[in-house]
């Protein structure tokens, strides 16, 4: 049993305690004799909040161990206020087997850090061309299914995925670019790529993917299936535009938007550091303007990080040859809540990492309530921090946005009744 | 990480040459009159002079071009430099050593500066990071190649005593070279308008933001009131990159010769930064004509390669 004190709800000014046992949320503000033999965690007047969600980040395991694992992943998951991870299945082998989600879930509920579900290849070996064993990827606890790190390049075979996740009750989540209008892109193309000549990656290889999978699930749709199609890291207006029309006929596309997209732009290539690499890339001011308005307007279903860690080498490589990636789980609600608190509000912003995720998996609304799962994130609003990689549990000790000052830094995570995370 | 100041910027003297962003027309009319006391130095029986005695330059080519690396090293020795050369090809960068690993080898020999040719555009930025050293851009990809456009700039210049108000075609493959680009940083700095021409697809809309840059896919509009018309060379790939239809039908729309130099101000002059395809990208006839100064470029890319050498290790003491 542990009893956090000295606690505030979103939006409540009232000092409060909450008790966790077994796992779940016993009660708030009980009495002492309820709380008997407990552990009591002092939460500082922290702000309590349900532990976050991420539907997006690289854990590299098993095979890219070097760039990250499940410890160092889900500890920083942790230390980021996220309860639960979705990793992606471009790992080495591909998450594409039942044997291999079982036993990454295994692993993962050993550590004691976040809970991972982890996201099985739609496709065999994240090909593109056959359909993975969907059906036992689900029973083996397959949290979705996703070729990204990857694009769909065969429609045909994502329409029949679809169509099988569909009757399965899966969402499908995709990587949208169109890989021949991408080509050898490593950043936005547009005047800066021009200036600094390097080759640019076009806003319509997101736009014209995006157009082409939405119209699969609008021809779904009017025959009656409801094939739930996620949109990963958009980053262009265009793409966003589409998704609201889609959205405004009753289609079931949802999407996520990354923080890096929203602070970040095209500007930054300017420093030849690949550490601004990412894919899709940092795009214009513009587009990072209308993301921030479909956040705000609810076009934009919730926020994921993308976390995709790599070696310090590998991003210390020219911009040609380094891969793509920023990882920064761990900073991604104080990036938010500093840089947004104002303009979104804070229950906008834990909405779109708690709740909005959840809805998009289908998954039940996380709550505070006495008798749900004790998932618990408990943030410091006021204090003001430098963001600090060499203290990241991520194994890439390193960030665009060191030394930042930045507010709203975890002081516990809390997740199935268990402290995950204490600063 | 702070926020992408060029490496180049250190005090009022930019530190390195990576492309022209620190530099002020001031500090590039000063690089450009000391070329011609080198070009006196070189018509000397005794091509020589002790000004970087003692220092070690290192030619670090990433990535090979004979000319560039002969016009550097014998630059670099006229001043009496010792040059180490570091080929890529023939090094543990073919066995995997990253820039960075290659770069504080390379650095524990002593080097006093590095030239540095590299296939990705950026990649001298990130030796002037790792190295702590003076740094020459000698080619970055698709993005600079900043003695090359000084060496065209100077030898306009000598046609016309100066760059200012006059114009510069270039035409050819701009969305892959380092010469437009370097070229069309510099020349509006020192006065002169820059117009790209190419085929559509070789011709990137972004460049047009550039100050003192027009873009045209027409020939004879480019050259129309040029006083120097530079071509480019076609790289043969661009043929399976899907960039053009046909090598024939580049040439006849685009070739730099004498029917389109007609257009040209009356005496325009050409360019090119080798090495050539001739009848291809310019014909032989103007390759080899009156009006070519492409020879005389390669004469001039020796003493600006010794200015810039010069202004980068002694002038800023």
């Amino acid at each position: 049993m542990i009893t956090i004190t000295n606690i505030k709800r979103v939006g409540s000014d009232e000092t409060e305690s909450v008790t966790i046992e077994n796992g779940l949320i016993k009660g708030w503000n009980l009495p002492a004799d309820q709380q008997d033999g407990g552990q009591v965690i002092d939460g500082q007047g922290g702000t309590v909040a349900p532990a976050l969600i991420e539907l997006h980040a690289h854990l590299r395991e098993p095979g890219q161990t070097e760039k990250e694992d499940l410890a160092s992943g889900l500890a920083a998951a942790a230390a980021g206020g996220y309860g639960t991870v979705v990793s992606m299945p471009n790992t080495s082998p591909v998450v594409d087997d039942p044997a291999t989600v079982r036993s990454l879930i295994e692993k993962a509920g050993g550590l004691g850090f976040a809970r991972l579900r982890p996201a099985a290849a739609l496709t065999k070996g994240q090909q593109g061309e056959e359909l993975a064993e969907l059906t036992y990827l689900k029973e083996a606890g397959a949290a979705m299914f996703t070729d990204d790190g990857r694009t769909n390049e065969n429609a045909r075979t994502l329409r029949l995925g679809l169509e099988t996740a569909a009757s399965l009750g899966m969402v499908v989540s995709v990587h949208a670019e169109d890989a021949t209008l991408r080509a050898d892109g490593v950043m936005n193309e547009g005047p800066v790529s021009e200036a600094l000549g390097l080759p640019g990656n076009p806003a319509s290889a997101e736009a014209a993917r995006v157009a082409r999978d939405i119209e699969i699930v609008a021809g779904l749709h009017a025959q009656g299936i409801e094939a739930r199609l996620h949109i990963q890291h958009l980053s262009t207006a265009r793409a966003l535009d589409l998704v609201r029309t889609a959205k405004a006929q009753g289609l079931p596309v949802t999407c996520e938007v990354c923080p890096h997209h929203l602070t970040l732009t095209d500007e930054a290539l300017r420093s030849f550091d690949a550490i601004f690499k990412v894919a899709p890339p940092l795009r214009t001011q513009a587009d990072a303007d209308h993301l921030l308005q479909g956040l705000k307007d609810g076009s934009v279903d919730c926020l994921a990080t993308d976390h995709a860690p790599h070696t310090r080498a590998e991003k210390e490589r020219d911009l040609l040859d380094a891969p793509s990636g920023i990882a920064y789980i761990e900073l991604a609600f104080p990036l938010m809540y500093t840089r947004f608190g104002e303009t979104l509000g804070l229950e906008r912003i834990l909405d779109l990492m708690t709740a909005a995720p959840a809805r998009v998996m289908g998954w039940p609304p996380p709550t505070l309530d006495a008798g749900q799962k004790a998932d618990l994130v408990v943030l410091d609003l006021s204090t003001e921090r430098p963001v600090d990689p060499a203290a990241f549990r991520s194994k890439a000790k390193f960030t665009p946005w060191a030394g930042e000052s930045l507010k709203g830094w975890p002081l516990l995570t809390v997740v199935d009744g268990r402290v995950a995370y204490q600063r | 990480m702070t926020p992408v100041p060029s490496p180049a910027v250190m005090g009022s003297h930019p530190r390195h040459l990576l492309d022209f962003q620190d530099w002020t027309p001031e500090r590039l009319n000063a690089m450009l009159d000391n070329a011609d006391t080198m070009l006196q130095v070189l018509d000397r029986p005794v091509k020589k002079v002790p000004a970087l005695q003692g220092l070690t330059v290192c030619n670090a080519f990433f990535e090979n071009s004979t000319r560039t690396r002969t016009s550097f090293e014998l630059a670099a020795r006229r001043m009496s430099a010792d040059v180490l050369t570091f080929a890529a090809g023939a090094s543990s960068v073919s066995k995997g050593e990253s820039l960075r690993d290659t770069m504080e080898v390379l650095t524990s020999y002593k080097v006093d500066a590095y030239i540095v040719r590299h296939h990705a555009a950026g990649a001298a930025h990130l030796v002037a990071r790792y190295s702590g050293k003076p740094v020459i851009n000698a080619g970055d990809g698709r993005r600079a190649h900043p003695t090359q456009a000084l060496l065209d700039a100077y030898t306009v210049r000598q046609e016309y005593g100066s760059l200012d108000g006059k114009t510069v075609a270039i035409i050819g493959d701009i969305r892959h070279s380092r010469v437009a680009r370097s070229n069309a940083e510099l020349l509006p700095k020192l006065g002169a308008r820059v117009v790209l021409c190419g085929p559509a697809p070789l011709l990137p809309a972004g460049l047009g933001a550039l100050p003192g840059v027009t873009l045209t896919s027409d020939p004879r509009a480019a050259v129309r009131g040029a006083h120097a018309v530079m071509a480019l060379r076609l790289q043969r790939e661009r043929m399976s990159g899907g960039f053009l239809g046909g090598l024939q039908e580049y040439a006849d729309t685009y070739q730099v010769n004498e029917s389109l130099m007609q257009q040209a101000e009356s005496g325009a002059v050409v360019l090119h930064p080798g090495p050539m395809n001739r009848d291809l990208e310019i014909s032989g006839d103007t390759a080899d004509g009156p009006r070519s100064r492409i020879l005389k470029q390669v004469e001039n890319g020796q003493a600006i390669r010794m200015s810039v050498l010069y202004h980068l290790l002694v002038g800023r003491n």
